[in-house]
């Protein structure tokens, strides 16, 4: 055996342990996962209309928090491709409603707390997390600006739609984006989700100055 | 504290509380207004008050047996108070569990005083602008922490799985929104609104958010205890309620107060 076969064979063994320690790892993980689900099954309360069993995760939320928001490209492909097949679409194939009244909704961060009442309408945190309007200045910065966002674009159908389409259920586009699915959750109804279309793409809208 | 120092705190309180109603008047962040009203008051804090009720409940014979809270182990030995807030969460041998401050102090009042659990989960944080006797034991123990190096260990294995499952936790999305702790405390530079939002992956932005807390809220006129600050976000999170004290949220201050160590306490804090 000569130095290289030596030195090859040294490698493997300890490719051989890493592989080793990283599967007792994930097994410890596993352990560990489980168990966190199973404390925060227990430790948490109805309280309002926030119902204890809002911790219990559907496949999408599952798969971002194991993760950490980090997918391998199948996955994200897959659960990206399942969450657009549920959007529902206008039946009227019209996307824009008014946009004074998506201005009104984007500036509501009320709803689905548990001090939110069931008959308060939930709004669209639209400013919580981005900047719509050049008026407003209180507007929060997780999300992108969206400022003259449809002067930048050309206003076609195309574009309503790809609209309706994230404000519905943006982890259609991308799997583990911070924003919530207005739509799919049923925060949102259909002519709300116009009303926001519209507030983005209308040419009158503040969001688009002039 | 004397009286005239008493007079200008409530009177930068005012102005302050009245600063905050019009944040949207100026583009300047919630963080640098309480950054100004932090150098007016340099020389107090109304969480000083807090502290002294926590104080006096600390030395008081109360409850059914009608002790007081001196003979209570923190972690420190009994009635060692100074530090010990900077070393918890920990584990604790006589209840085999992972323990927060507030999950002590719970311990406490039912084995040294006797008062039922119920009795002080029922209303555990301070409402209608009164304080609870739990929040106010706890601004009187943080306070003596104060200059003391955040040292919170992970030697033992329920403590580092408190940890682990803390982390876990803190990355979990679920709810209507999908929210998790991650959503809005795991990028640098964001805010809600006005609302800067600290970065808990850096280690700066999560020593400067832990080491304030508890504080005293300018908003509300109270002060308010770690476990309120999580119970509150949870409550923005769309969350249901955590149960106070629960193993969740100790294993979350766990993952929180560990990613603080090393930098000094300095609460109770002062809050918009
Ligand atoms: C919790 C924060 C949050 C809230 C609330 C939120 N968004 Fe978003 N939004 C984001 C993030 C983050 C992105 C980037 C998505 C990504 O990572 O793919 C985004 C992306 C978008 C986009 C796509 C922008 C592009 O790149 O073309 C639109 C349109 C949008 N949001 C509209 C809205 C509207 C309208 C509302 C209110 C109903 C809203 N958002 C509420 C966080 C938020
Ligand atoms: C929807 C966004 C949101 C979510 C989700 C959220 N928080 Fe917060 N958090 C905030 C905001 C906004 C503040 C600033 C609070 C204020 O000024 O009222 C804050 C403040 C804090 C602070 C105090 C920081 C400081 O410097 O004073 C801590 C600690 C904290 N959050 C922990 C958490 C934990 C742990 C979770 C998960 C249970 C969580 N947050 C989930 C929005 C959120």
């Amino acid at each position: 055996m000569n130095a290289k076969q030596l030195f090859g064979i040294a490698v493997s063994v300890c490719l051989a342990s890493v592989t080793f320690s990283a599967q007792a790892g994930s097994k410890d993980d596993k352990k560990l996962d489980a168990k966190t689900v199973e404390i925060i099954k227990r430790d948490f309360r109805d309280k309002g209309i926030a119902k204890a069993d809002r911790v219990n995760q559907d496949e999408l939320q599952a798969a971002c928090s194991k993760y950490k928001d980090e997918l391998p490209d199948k996955l994200k492909a897959k659960l990206e491709a399942a969450q657009a097949k549920e959007i529902k679409w206008p039946a009227d194939g019209n996307f824009m409603g008014d946009w004074k009244a998506g201005e009104k909704l984007a500036q509501s961060g009320k709803g689905m707390t548990w001090s939110d009442k069931a008959e308060d309408p939930a709004g669209g945190n639209c400013y919580n997390c981005h900047r719509l309007s050049a008026k407003e200045i209180a507007y929060g910065t997780i999300g992108p600006s969206l400022l003259n966002y449809g002067k930048k674009r050309a206003a076609k159908e195309e574009l309503q739609r790809s609209v309706y389409g994230h404000i519905y259920n943006a982890k259609a586009y991308n799997a583990c984006a911070n924003m919530p699915r207005f739509g799919h959750m049923g925060i949102l109804s259909e002519a709300q989700i116009k009303d926001l279309v519209a507030l983005l793409l209308d040419p009158e809208s503040p969001v688009n100055p002039k | 504290m004397n009286t005239g120092k008493l007079t200008k705190m409530i009177l930068v309180l005012a102005l302050a509380a009245s600063g905050t109603a019009q944040a949207a008047d100026t583009a300047a962040s919630d963080s640098d207004k309480i950054e100004q009203y932090r150098e007016m008051i340099s020389d107090g804090n109304p969480a000083d008050f807090d502290e002294m009720r926590g104080e006096e409940l600390w030395k008081k014979a109360g409850g059914p047996n009608q002790a007081s809270l001196e003979k209570c182990d923190l972690g420190k030995g009994p009635g060692v108070v100074k530090g010990a807030y900077a070393a918890l969460p920990r584990y604790f041998k006589d209840t085999k569990m992972v323990q927060d401050l507030e999950s002590r102090l719970l311990t406490c009042m039912t084995t040294l005083q006797g008062i039922p659990e119920a009795d002080i989960t029922a209303k555990p944080f301070a409402s209608d602008k009164k304080a609870s006797d739990i929040s106010s034991l706890a601004s009187y123990v943080v306070g003596q922490s104060k200059g003391i190096k955040m040292a919170v260990s992970t030697k033992h294995p329920k403590e580092k799985e408190a940890y682990e499952i803390g982390k876990r936790i803190f990355f979990y999305r679920a709810g209507p929104y999908d929210f998790a702790c991650s959503t809005c405390h795991a990028t640098s530079d964001t805010r809600i609104r006005m609302q800067d939002l600290p970065n808990f992956q850096v280690k700066a932005d999560a020593q400067a958010a832990y080491v304030s807390w508890p504080a005293y809220r300018v908003s509300q006129g109270l002060t308010r205890s770690f476990q309120w600050r999580l119970n509150d976000c949870f409550r923005q999170q769309r969350f249901p309620e955590p149960k106070f004290a629960s193993e969740a949220t100790v294993a979350l201050t766990m993952y929180l107060a560990v990613s603080a160590n090393g930098a000094e306490y300095a609460g109770p804090g002062l809050k918009r």
